[in-house]
């Protein structure tokens, strides 16, 4: 476990400009993530929606914004942890150390939460027997399809997820396509293939229906769906897959004894530190009086947090004041010449 | 000021004041009404904010745009009548609007 001056949690825009305010300072941060890829909301939700309010970027995406934000952090080589979700957080002297649910540990004097409304998760199917048989039978995305061959495969959706998936695995398995309205939402070519293979047999519609029930005697036999009318119908079924978007939970960061205001982290807005020296939290997971849940409010938050992080973490340093335009020391560690 | 009428999956309901041009889910969030989530701040979303229009006020809301209804997929146990109350604004037309909350939201 190497030591680190800090630890974000959260690859959102907040965490990410993180690790550029603690970077020109020349502290060394890591970021964690449980999705598999660094934007937060933005990437997740919005990656083609125009931005409007970003001071001197008149409009970019939610994908450019955050192309832009990997780009402006580059010179500090962080590490990013992508799918690992924090899990715990645990005084170590004057450090924290932070455990993810893949047992990977981090030490730091400071920790920034920059985790948004939470981490995103996928929406599961709300039935006792599909929570048990959770992974085993029952899937919220396909990370190996050798294990989706020569099955009878249930998908539940009715965006881009399911069709796709709906289409590649019909390939090598039985596919029944289940959503609870008619009308499905992908591009147009993948919905023409679909109904080509609904003519041809490899694919069964199920429409407007939703699931019922699961049969299983320790592996999945069926499912019952019903339809909007009432009627129901048994679908033998080997493995569900369903496709109904992620949520945002904010899960484990409410167990680490922070003092919270309904789903936010209460903040001193001097510095962003939270009720525990050395806990930072910054962007829309943050509340004091006033607080805007915009781009540009987490940013001015992480900036000051970062002044913060720096007392902890060079303790024998006194902290400087200086403008990114004039400052060598910070052109250095930005590698310009 | 137009009155909306909330009520939980109990059947409790409690009446509020919202003011014109409010969202139903900004009411319930500024009155602390329970079981409306709105984790992402009425932008359409996430679908925590999803509710059951009473079915003699269903017609009488604009309808949804696409978007919605796709979020609407997204939530728990969607029905006919469900809608997102981020995108009902309330107004004079909407006086007495009755919507009911889902036993939870994710
Ligand atoms: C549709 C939409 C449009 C928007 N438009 C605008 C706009 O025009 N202008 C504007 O300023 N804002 C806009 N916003 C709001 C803006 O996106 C948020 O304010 C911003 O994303 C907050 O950034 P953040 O870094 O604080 O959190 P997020 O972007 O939410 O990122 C938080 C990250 O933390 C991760 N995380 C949380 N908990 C854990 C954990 N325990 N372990 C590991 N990872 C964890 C999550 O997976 C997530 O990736 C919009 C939001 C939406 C939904
Ligand atoms: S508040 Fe998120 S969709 Fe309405």
């Amino acid at each position: 476990m190497k030591k680190i001056d800090a630890i974000i949690i959260g690859a959102g825009p907040v965490g990410l400009f993180g690790v550029h305010q603690l970077g020109i300072k020349g502290l060394k941060a890591v970021v964690i993530d449980n999705l598999d890829k660094a934007g937060g909301q933005c990437i997740e939700l919005y990656p083609d929606k125009p931005i409007y309010d970003i001071p001197a970027v008149p409009e970019c995406t939610g994908e450019q914004l955050t192309t832009r934000l990997l780009e402006q952090i580059k010179p500090f080589k962080t590490q990013l942890f992508l799918n690992e979700r924090v899990n715990e957080v645990r005084k170590d002297n004057e450090n924290w150390i932070v455990t993810t649910n893949n047992k990977k540990e981090f030490i730091a004097p400071n920790i920034i939460i920059a985790g948004g409304v939470g981490s995103f998760e996928p929406r599961k199917i709300h039935l006792k027997q599909a929570e048990q048989l959770e992974e085993k039978s029952v899937f919220y995305a396909v990370r190996d399809k050798e294990k989706f061959k020569n099955k009878k495969i249930s998908i539940f959706g009715g965006g881009d997820s399911a069709l796709d998936w709906a289409l590649e695995l019909s390939k090598f398995s039985k596919i029944t396509l289940i959503h609870r309205r008619n009308e499905f939402r992908g591009a147009q070519h993948t919905l023409m293939e679909i109904k080509k293979l609904e003519k041809a047999g490899k694919v069964s519609i199920k429409t407007p229906c939703q699931i019922e029930s699961l049969e299983s005697e320790n592996d999945l036999k069926s499912i019952t769906i019903k339809f909007d009318d009432g009627k129901t119908e048994k679908i033998p079924t080997d493995v569900i897959l369903g496709f109904f978007g992620l949520i945002m939970k904010l899960g484990p960061i409410a167990e680490w004894g922070l003092n919270m205001n309904k789903k936010t982290i209460e903040v001193n807005p001097e510095n962003f530190e939270t009720n525990k020296k050395g806990i930072f939290a910054a962007g829309d997971i943050c509340s004091y009086p006033g607080k805007l849940k915009l781009i540009l409010s987490g940013f001015h938050e992480v900036a000051l947090a970062s002044v913060e992080c720096f007392k902890r973490a060079r303790p024998n340093e006194k902290y400087r004041f200086e403008f990114t335009t004039s400052s060598k020391t910070i052109q250095d560690r930005l590698g310009k010449k | 000021m137009s009155k909306i009428i909330y009520k939980d999956f109990k059947g409790n309901s409690k009446t509020i004041e919202v003011e014109n041009g409010l969202s139903v889910m900004e009411g319930a969030i500024q009155n602390e009404i329970p079981g409306i989530d709105a984790d992402c701040g009425g932008s359409m979303a996430c679908a925590t904010c999803h509710v059951y229009v009473d079915d003699k006020w269903f017609d009488k809301i604009p309808k949804a745009e696409d978007a919605e209804v796709d979020m609407i997929d997204m939530a728990f146990e969607p029905k006919k009548n469900s809608r997102l109350s981020c995108q009902i604004i309330v107004s004079d037309d909407l006086d007495g609007l009755q919507v009911s909350t889902p036993e939870k939201q994710t």
